[in-house]
Order: C-alpha cells, then sequence, then structure tokens
C-alpha cells in the first residue's frame, strides 16, 4: 500500500486532467515566501502541511496568508511539527479560492460485490464517516462496460449540480475512473471537491497505490511509508515483519497463522511486539536472514510457529539453526520452537541435534514461550 | 460426493515447468489425483512428474479432456493465463499465484462468471477431498478421509486445524482454501450452499479472518439457509487496530469486518464460536458424536 502524500496525488490528478488549485510544494520557510512573492502561488493562499494522517484543518496543519511575510510564518510554523506522529517536511502553497458548496468524491474497491464502487455525497468538507448514511450516494461499476453515462447521471443528481457544472462533473468522473485503473489505485478521493463559479476544483487529494501492482509501476516504489529501518529492510529482503510494542517476537508463516499465534498468547498473558511473516518460502538463507532480522529488535523470546506447506519443516529448521549459530551473543533470546507439518520428522531432527526441541501442541508452546519472556 | 472435485477431476497444471508447479504436480499426483496436462508456452512436448506439457491450454484440454486448472504462473501473467483457461472451457480454476493486482482480478472473476468458470483464490491453498483429488497446495499429510466440510480464508492456518481435526481421529470430505485477497473467486457466501447440499458433509468448519466482511456474509447465509451444524473460528481477534483502507473504507464496511462484529454475527446465525484454533476439533468431535448416537 503506498498513500501519496497530498502533494502526489494532485501531481497524478494533473496529469489525468482533475481542475486544481494553482500551487506549489516547499521545503523551507524561505521558499514559502519566495514562491509567494514571485506570484509563482497566488495570494492569498493556503499553506498546507504534507502528512498523511487526516484533520490537518484542525490540528494546526493548515494555515492561511495573504502576504509574503505570513507566507512564510506559516511556513514556519507548520514545518517540523510533528502531526499524529509524522514530521511535517514538506509543504503544499495553493492559491485561496472563492468556493461554493463543498462536495465529497471517492473511487475505492467493494469487495464484498467485487466491483469498483463510486462513493458521492453533497455533503463534502467533512470526515465521509460523520455524514448520514442517507446522504451518501453508492454506485458500483463494471469494469467491463466501464462507467457508463447514466451512472455518471446518477452520481451528478446525487451532487446536486448541473448545466455546465453536471458536465464538468461528467470530465471529471472519467478522468478519475481512468486514473484509479490505470495507476492500479485502492483509492482515489478528493474531499472538499469545491464548486468554483460553474466548474469544479479539487482542494484535497487522497490516493493509495496498490503494492501488488508494483511490476507495471515502478515509479511509485522509491516512495517511503511510515516504516521502521527494520521494517524497511525486511521490505527489501520481502518478509512481512511488523514491529509494535511488546517483547515477544513472533515468526510464523502465512497471516491467519500468525494472527491466531497472537490470539493464543494474549490469552496466556503474553505481549507479543515483533512479528515476522516468513509466508511461502524453501530457501534456508530466507529463515536465516528473517531470524538475524528477529534479533536485531531484541525480543525477550521468540516463538517460532511453522506450519509446513510450501515453506518445509527442515528448511525452517536448517535455516534456523545456521542462524543461531551467527547471532552474537548479547542478543541471544530464549526460544520455543514448534513445526508441523511437510517434513515436521526431518526438521524435527534438525532442531534436536542443535538443542532445540520443537513442542507440538500449540497451546503448551505458547505457554512455554511466555513464561519464557517473563513479564511483558 | 464431495464439493467441487472428485474422482472425475482430471487436472491441468500451468506453471508446471516453474519450481511450485512441478513439486505440487508430484504431491497432487501423491494425493492420488489425475494430473494430465501441464501447460507452459513454449516448452510443448515436455514431461514434467510424467504429465505431458503443452503449448496452450486448448491443446491441453483437446488431447488430456482436463477439467480443472491449476494456476500457478507469475502475477503479471495470471490475468492471462485466466483468460486462456476461460476459453478453453474449463469451469474449475485454483488460482495460487500470489500478489495479483486486485484491478487485474476484478476483470478475471467477472470474466469467469460470465462464462460460467469458478475461480478459487487467488493467493489460496486450493480445495482437497481426502481419497479424491486435489488442486492446489495443501500439504497431503494434513488429510484423513472423512466428513467434516472445512472452508477456510487462512493457508498455514487451514492446515494447522485440517491437521488437528485428523489428530482428534476425524477426517474431512473437502477441504476449501478461500484464499485472503481483497477479491476472490469463491467466498463464504459461495462455498457454503455447496458443503450444505453434499451428502458426504455432516459438519462446516468455517475459518476466518479479520478484515473485510466476508464472514458476516457467510453468517447471514448460514442463519437463513445452512441446517448443518457450523464451528466458526476467527483470526485476529487480539490483533492491533490495523491501517484502514482510508474513510472510504470505512464507508463501504459500515462498522462490520472486526473480529467482535464477525463473530457476533456467527452466534446470532447459530454457529458454534471456537476461541483458539486447538478447541476446534474437541467441538467437532463432540458435535460429530452426537450424530452419530441420533
Amino acid at each position: 500500500m503506498v498513500k501519496l502524500a497530498e502533494w502526489r496525488g494532485k501531481e497524478l490528478f494533473r496529469k489525468y486532467g482533475v481542475p486544481l488549485p494553482r500551487g506549489q510544494v516547499a521545503r523551507s520557510a524561505a521558499e514559502a515566501e519566495q514562491l509567494t512573492r514571485s506570484g509563482a502561488v497566488p495570494l492569498p493562499c493556503v499553506v498546507k502541511a504534507q502528512v498523511l494522517a487526516g484533520g490537518r484543518g484542525k490540528g494546526g496543519a493548515v494555515r492561511f496568508a495573504n502576504t509574503p511575510d505570513e507566507a512564510r510564518a506559516a511556513a514556519e510554523a507548520i514545518l517540523g511539527l510533528e502531526f499524529k506522529g509524522e514530521r511535517v517536511k514538506e509543504l503544499l502553497l495553493e492559491e485561496k479560492l472563492a468556493i461554493g458548496r463543498e462536495l465529497y468524491l471517492s473511487f475505492t474497491l467493494d469487495r464484498s460485490q467485487r466491483l469498483p464502487i463510486v462513493i458521492a455525497s453533497a455533503q463534502g468538507g467533512v470526515e465521509i464517516e460523520s455524514v448520514d448514511d442517507a446522504a451518501i450516494d453508492r454506485t458500483a461499476v463494471d469494469p467491463f462496460p466501464g462507467l457508463a453515462a447514466y451512472e455518471r447521471r446518477k452520481v451528478a443528481a446525487a451532487l446536486g449540480v448541473k448545466g455546465p457544472t453536471a458536465a464538468a462533473l461528467d470530465r471529471l468522473l472519467l478522468a478519475l475512473w481512468k486514473l484509479f485503473q490505470q495507476e492500479d489505485a485502492e483509492l482515489v478521493e478528493i474531499n472538499p471537491l469545491a464548486i468554483v463559479g460553474d466548474g469544479l476544483v479539487a482542494l484535497d487529494a487522497k490516493v493509495i497505490i496498490e503494492d501488488d501492482a508494483g511490476f507495471r509501476h515502478p515509479e511509485y516504489a522509491d516512495i517511503r511509508d511510515d516504516r521502521t529501518p527494520l521494517e524497511e529492510i525486511a521490505r527489501e529482503k520481502e518478509i512481512a515483519f511488523v514491529q509494535l510494542d511488546g517483547n515477544i517476537g513472533v515468526i510464523a508463516n502465512g497471516a491467519g497463522l500468525t494472527m491466531a499465534t497472537l490470539d493464543v498468547l494474549k490469552e496466556f498473558g503474553g505481549n507479543p511486539g515483533v512479528f515476522l511473516d516468513l509466508g511461502g518460502t524453501d530457501d534456508p538463507k530466507k529463515v536465516t536472514e528473517a531470524f538475524l532480522l528477529m534479533a536485531q529488535a531484541k525480543p525477550k523470546a521468540v516463538f517460532l510457529n511453522i506450519f509446513g506447506g510450501v515453506t518445509r519443516c527442515d528448511t525452517v529448521a536448517t535455516g534456523l539453526v545456521a542462524a543461531m549459530q551467527q547471532v552474537p551473543a548479547p542478543d541471544r533470546f530464549p526460544l520455543v520452537a514448534r513445526i508441523r507439518g511437510n517434513n515436521e520428522k526431518e526438521g524435527v531432527a534438525i532442531l534436536q541435534a542443535a538443542g532445540i526441541t520443537s513442542i507440538p501442541s500449540l497451546k503448551e508452546s505458547a505457554q512455554a514461550v511466555v513464561a519464557a519472556a517473563g513479564a511483558p | 460426493m464431495s464439493v467441487l472435485v472428485d474422482s472425475e477431476t482430471r487436472v491441468v497444471v500451468q506453471g508446471i515447468t516453474g519450481h511450485q508447479g512441478t513439486v505440487h504436480t508430484r504431491q497432487m499426483k501423491q494425493f492420488g489425483t489425475s494430473v494430465v496436462a501441464g501447460v507452459t508456452p513454449g516448452k510443448g512436448g515436455a514431461e514434467v512428474e510424467g504429465v505431458p506439457v503443452f503449448d496452450s491450454v486448448r491443446g491441453a484440454v483437446d488431447a488430456t479432456r482436463a477439467n480443472a486448472a491449476c494456476i500457478f504462473v507469475p502475477a503479471p501473467f495470471a490475468k492471462d493465463a485466466l483468460l486462456e483457461t476461460v476459453d478453453a472451457g474449463i469451469r474449475l480454476v485454483v488460482i495460487v499465484t500470489e500478489h495479483i493486482p486486485f484491478h487485474d482480478m476484478l476483470v478475471m472473476y467477472h470474466y469467469a462468471r460470465s462464462k460460467g468458470t469458478r475461480i478459487i483464490g487467488p493467493n489460496c491453498p486450493g480445495i482437497a477431498a481426502p481419497g479424491k483429488a486435489k488442486v492446489g497446495i495443501i500439504p497431503n499429510v494434513v488429510f484423513r478421509p472423512g466428513r467434516v466440510g472445512v472452508i477456510s480464508r487462512s493457508g498455514t492456518l487451514t492446515y494447522e486445524i485440517v491437521n488437528g481435526i485428523k489428530e482428534r481421529g476425524l477426517g474431512q470430505s473437502t477441504c476449501i482454501g478461500l484464499g485472503g485477497d481483497p477479491v476472490v473467486g469463491t467466498s463464504f457466501v459461495d462455498a457454503l450452499p455447496l458443503f450444505q447440499a453434499d451428502p458426504d458433509t455432516d459438519l462446516i468448519v468455517m475459518v476466518g479472518e479479520i478484515g473485510g466482511t466476508a464472514e458476516e456474509e457467510g453468517a447471514e447465509f448460514i442463519r437463513h439457509h445452512v441446517t448443518k451444524p457450523v464451528v466458526a473460528y476467527i483470526a485476529g481477534r487480539s490483533a492491533p487496530p490495523g491501517k484502514r483502507m482510508g474513510h472510504a473504507g470505512a464507508i463501504i464496511s459500515r462498522g462490520r469486518g472486526t473480529a467482535e462484529t464477525k463473530l457476533a454475527a456467527l452466534r446470532a446465525a447459530g454457529a458454534e464460536v471456537a476461541r483458539f484454533p486447538y478447541e476446534i476439533p474437541e467441538m467437532v468431535a463432540a458435535i460429530a458424536a452426537g450424530q452419530t448416537q441420533r
């Protein structure tokens, strides 16, 4: 999941012909002042923190400026802010428009219907979850015919736009539909979508690109999410790794088994904090790398819970034993292993030879690791 | 009888010359499945695990009367592989491949449906009926023929639970791993009626996960249409709140999608809810014992 900052989302919007306010990105207060003084950004303007979290307006991360000096002051006030855990490093400066009504519009996936869906509301500019359900219009779109004219008219009616504004909406809907499909977006959201004169202008942009489509979108590969350094290394090695608070490290294979392991550990008073999902692998080296990564996270104890399918038990055991020899003494941790499934006997024997006993019962192995970790 | 696969199932493996394709062809055959053909464009005429390889699915079907497919080809080519399979007239396709973009899967799903083809997956372990046939990658060692039907959104957790049922001395009629992707070909509501109708299935184990609303929809179906006992487990009850798919995602799920909403819906539908995976075999055994007495 690649969440794009507002300015990146708007770059995409521009590419697809979505109307935007005139604006520029600034990374320093001096730059903000310069952009307004030169007229690159018309005054009065809006200065917006480029962070991924919502609620920027209420949180003081959006300010207004009438002069270049005010733009500088606004930039100084916002840059370096810690907004919902994210440090503000970039600003978007945009002309302040005289706007009429504010609307809501988004494209996303409806998993139940297995269809893209257009969500529209005449009550934009507020959190859409707070809008009454009756005021939200939903239009599921069949990917084969695509977004049909009658469906676009339905959205226009729901938003209460007519005449030239309805024509502008029609163009906008087609542009967003194209963007949603061609960019492999999970979400394209404009809130608010403002009526300016007879036209429509996207005042905000929230775009999320799907990770799995990376093979046809190398341009998104370098956009970093809010990952920890270890999570970043894991991503490069194609290991699913999540770091939270807690002292037990969990290495499992498969999301369902990882979650079930977490449920059981919590039941016995454990506090799992690092999750590493090996996924399907038959390369012992990948298992070794996963363990070394886990060691760097410095857990108090580690629970290895593997059910062998594609990932065979002997592969895991071989990789584990190699890793244990490489972990420097101060980073060593108590380990509880449970390996079941394909090539279980071979895997258990490899562990046994290295002095590690596999506990076959999920309940008993979970209890053992909670005891080994001590107080959470 | 069993669900979707039986001893008449004749499998063509797409991507048979790849490592996973080869390994799992061998294991499907060891399970007793008729794997009749493999397809890898450009490698027609070869043989893998004693199975003839063809350049196209059409060629494989014409020569071997294959009637089910198992797709292992890499994600960038999976859409094309599926379209080719559907156009060759195959009506059951298991897609093991992971990381298929959901925009591709939307096209694949609706195209297949328009032609009457059922997809299981993607990113799934597939389907197996012990003693009959397996299409996919579920380890053979977890199975034993019996009368418990298993429907699961997970991969390895499915193996864990199916194995637990075996170790408790019971067996399975059919097990389907649906896959956990945002768009899947077969969901709980699609699979439940098949198990309800299957005379070889006495009770159903349903394994879900947090996220999405497939379990709630399955529960609604159980409430109205399933008369067989259902034991359900939802993984992720204690998982930290995950990253939401923006505000629009919340609007679609309308407050559903958490472990609590899923468990409440399943209980209301009359399912017995297991708190941990290891409780399932005992619950299944207790129900099975009651059924035998009657």
